[in-house]
């Protein structure tokens, strides 16, 4: 079993994205992450998908999404030849004599402050998986209320120097 | 043009001459366009199933697209089992459900149901229509998509009010699907590779199964059996896409197929599945199955390949094309020396010999199986085309393992999903697909009380079949496991043999009904239920206790099975 990610073009269409989640439900695959958004063509959406599967696995993953009629690109990105980020937003607790070193401390690692409470400060974090993991646990010593990732996204990096592997087409 | 007559014009222009269904409130638009004049000709089912099923009997029958409509919520969810099953079967099947008004979608309006979402995992894709201007475009794609790659359902949902919208009709000449590329060619190095394992295999085996059928690649099968002589299996599903009277089909492997067919594939030092997708009933135990084989893989879907057995040699595409390349490279790398397959082919040969099908006659004890044989040669003795169907349990092994079907598509049954009740609907179906064929429907006493209604469909609509019931009084092959992994706790499986009357229930629908209680009668009411001229039922009272052999026990390997009683023990 290893980590995957997967990078799916898919076709802008009512329960196009039902379609591809039901596909992993009933055929037991174990999603980590899932993030879809718009991509440079309106009609066309870009999920990425983390999944924790073996070698077997993720061809079979591959030639069952490449059935379904909205599929119309299926993708593993390897991660030394893809570009991946993920955004997390974070509540921190702090008492306000606090406020300023955490501030501080957050602006060091690389996070914005998104917005200021009396008794909390939200956080926005970019970076790649590892680095937002790494955020979490600097600022969780001082009580984290709420947080949400919005999962993986990645791209191919230009600059990688052979194709990444794809499934059949 | 209204959104209802749409529909039909499109049913036309894709070739449809016979589509089933039963009508209701979210359909009736398009059923009124069906009153204002079609070529089609509906067949109006007793059950939405029954529909569905007729749709896959006509399918499998024919080998084009079977339709089946029906209304929203109940109507849908009742055509859910037939959608399942040509899913598991790959049949070729348009589904066409009414939906309430778009207003309504979503507030639980009467009768409504998410057709698309209930039947989403079951589908190969679907389509909710809001807009008569995309009627015509969906219709068109839903066809295309049954029927190309690997042929299976989808399930086309409109909405009333698009029924019944105005709007300028026009058919499109192709499709827009840039997500769907069924593959269309084969990979001529992957051919060449499987020339070259057969032209060295001294124990090869070809396992051939439904995708045959679906792909109309009999006559390229045969051919390669021919030409390369090379023995094969053929599973339930591909029953009839190798004639089983050709000296080289060793006929059904799998929990209930011959022990000839079970060890060869488990002696076999190559494997060459074509169109079958190594099911666990066919394969038993994974880890035990072809043990020592090298397997090569030939299917439209390449997903099926390496699924459950590592495929060495995959081989993606259309199997007629494949099978007919296959063939000439075969005879091209052959010339140069083949091994000696002669020991192999009398080994086959031995085993088949010794390990026949057998059940043990009783004196005035009529078997299950002597009625199947009887059938088989009533059947071989006719001028017209002879097509079984079946429903599922024992007296579906017992056909499979004892008619002889040497055309295809003149064995009509359901395999992975296994759907009790589908013979006689599907019989139904096949019969309006082929009129000219004698269509009989082997079905259990279980299986007939699921779907009898639809002798009512028989009889009316005027498609006369046969149906042959083995009736045990038990569900059987369930009684089976119980009896022989269960202690014997027969547990909520007595139907009685005498409940109902079935000659009687015939005769309440319109049709000929027979009751067989020795075998002295049996000959005589199954010449007459298959010369009647309209529809039969042959109540066919046998012994509850026979059992299906060879059995290979659940999880157990392939060539563990439990034999009938008496005759010689095989070992490795």
């Amino acid at each position: 079993m290893s980590s995957h990610t997967i990078s799916v073009r898919l076709e802008n269409s009512p329960g196009a994205l039902a379609r591809v989640s039901q596909l992993f439900s009933r055929r037991g695959y174990n999603i980590q992450s899932l993030a879809v958004g718009p991509t440079e063509r309106p009609d066309i959406s870009r999920l990425t998908l983390r999944v924790d599967c073996s070698e077997n696995s993720l061809e079979q993953i591959e030639k069952q999404m490449h059935k379904l009629v909205n599929v119309l690109r299926v993708t593993e990105l390897a991660p030394d030849e893809a570009v991946e980020r993920e955004l997390a937003l974070v509540t921190v607790n702090v008492a306000s004599e606090r406020r300023a070193e955490l501030v501080a401390l957050s602006q060091v690692a690389g996070a914005q402050v998104a917005d200021i409470g009396r008794d909390a400060i939200t956080f926005e974090f970019v970076g790649r998986p590892e680095q937002v993991e790494a955020f979490e646990e600097l600022v969780r010593p001082y009580g984290v209320r709420e947080l949400v990732r919005t999962g993986r996204v990645g791209l191919r990096r230009p600059s990688a120097s052979r194709p990444t592997q794809s499934s059949v087409t | 043009m209204l959104g209802s007559d749409a529909v039909l014009r499109s049913l036309e222009l894709e070739g449809v001459d016979v589509a089933f269904g039963i009508p209701g409130g979210a359909i009736l638009p398009t059923y009124d366009a069906i009153a204002r004049g079609t070529t089609v000709r509906h067949v109006l089912a007793r059950h939405e199933q029954g529909a569905g099923h007729m749709a896959e009997g006509y399918a499998r029958a024919s080998g084009r697209v079977g339709v089946a409509i029906a209304t929203s919520g109940p109507g849908a969810t009742n055509l859910v089992t037939p959608i399942a099953d040509a899913w598991m079967d790959s049949t070729p099947l348009v589904a066409i459900t009414g939906q309430v008004r778009s207003n309504l979608i979503g507030t639980d309006a009467f009768q409504e149901i998410d057709a698309t979402g209930i039947t989403m995992p079951i589908v190969k894709h679907s389509w909710l229509v809001q807009d008569v201007e995309e009627l015509p475009g969906v219709m068109k794609a839903a066809f295309h998509v049954a029927r190309t790659g690997r042929q299976g359902p989808v399930l086309v949902d409109i909405a009333r009010d698009v029924q019944e919208a105005e709007f300028d009709f026009e058919y499109p000449d192709d499709v827009d699907l840039p997500g769907w590329k069924p593959p269309h060619k084969v990979h001529p190095r992957q051919l060449r590779e499987a020339a070259k394992a057969i032209a060295v295999a001294q124990r090869p085996i070809v396992y051939a199964g439904g995708g045959v059928l679906n792909a109309d690649a009999c006559a390229e099968l045969l051919e390669l059996v021919d030409s390369a002589q090379l023995p094969a299996v053929v599973t339930l599903m591909g029953k009839g896409c190798l004639p089983d009277s050709h000296p080289l089909n060793y006929g059904a492997p799998g929990m209930h197929g011959s022990k000839f067919a079970n060890w060869a594939l488990n002696k076999a030092d190559l494997v060459i599945a074509i169109g079958s997708r190594f099911d666990d009933r066919v394969t038993g135990k994974v880890s035990a199955f072809a043990p020592g084989a090298k397997v090569i893989h030939f299917d439209i879907d390449a997903a099926e390949v390496g699924k459950i057995r590592h495929a060495e040699i995959p081989v993606v595409g259309p199997l007629k094309l494949a099978l007919a390349q296959l063939t000439a490279e075969v005879s091209a790398v052959a010339a140069e020396g083949a091994p000696d397959r002669g020991p192999w082919l009398r080994q086959l040969e031995d085993w088949r010999e010794r390990f026949p099908f057998r059940y043990a006659k009783a004196e005035g004890v009529l078997k299950p199986q002597t009625a199947v044989e009887l059938l088989r040669d009533l059947a071989a003795n006719r001028e017209e085309d002879v097509i079984w169907t079946t429903g599922v349990g024992q007296h579906q092994m017992w056909a499979m393992q004892y008619l002889q079907c040497d055309k295809p598509r003149s064995f009509i049954t359901s395999g992975g999903l296994g759907t009790m009740g589908y013979g006689l609907p599907a019989a139904i179906g096949a019969k309006a697909a082929r009129p000219d064929a004698t269509v009989v429907c082997i079905d259990g006493d279980g299986c007939f009380q699921m779907t009898c209604q639809e002798l009512a469909t028989a009889a009316l609509e005027r498609l006369p079949i046969v149906t042959v019931i083995l009736n045990n009084g038990w569900l059987g092959m369930v009684r089976q496991w119980q009896e022989m992994f269960y202690d014997e706790r027969f547990s909520q499986t007595h139907l009685t043999q005498v409940a109902p009357d079935y000659a009687k229930l015939a005769e309440a629908y319109g049709c000929a009904g027979f009751t067989v209680e020795s075998e002295d009668q049996l000959e005589d009411a199954l010449s007459a239920a298959m010369s009647a001229g309209r529809s039969a039922v042959v109540d066919v009272r046998c012994d509850a206790e026979e059992k299906v052999f060879p059995m290979v026990p659940s999880g157990a390997a392939a060539v563990d099975t439990i034999e009938a009683p008496g005759g010689e023990v095989m070992s490795a």
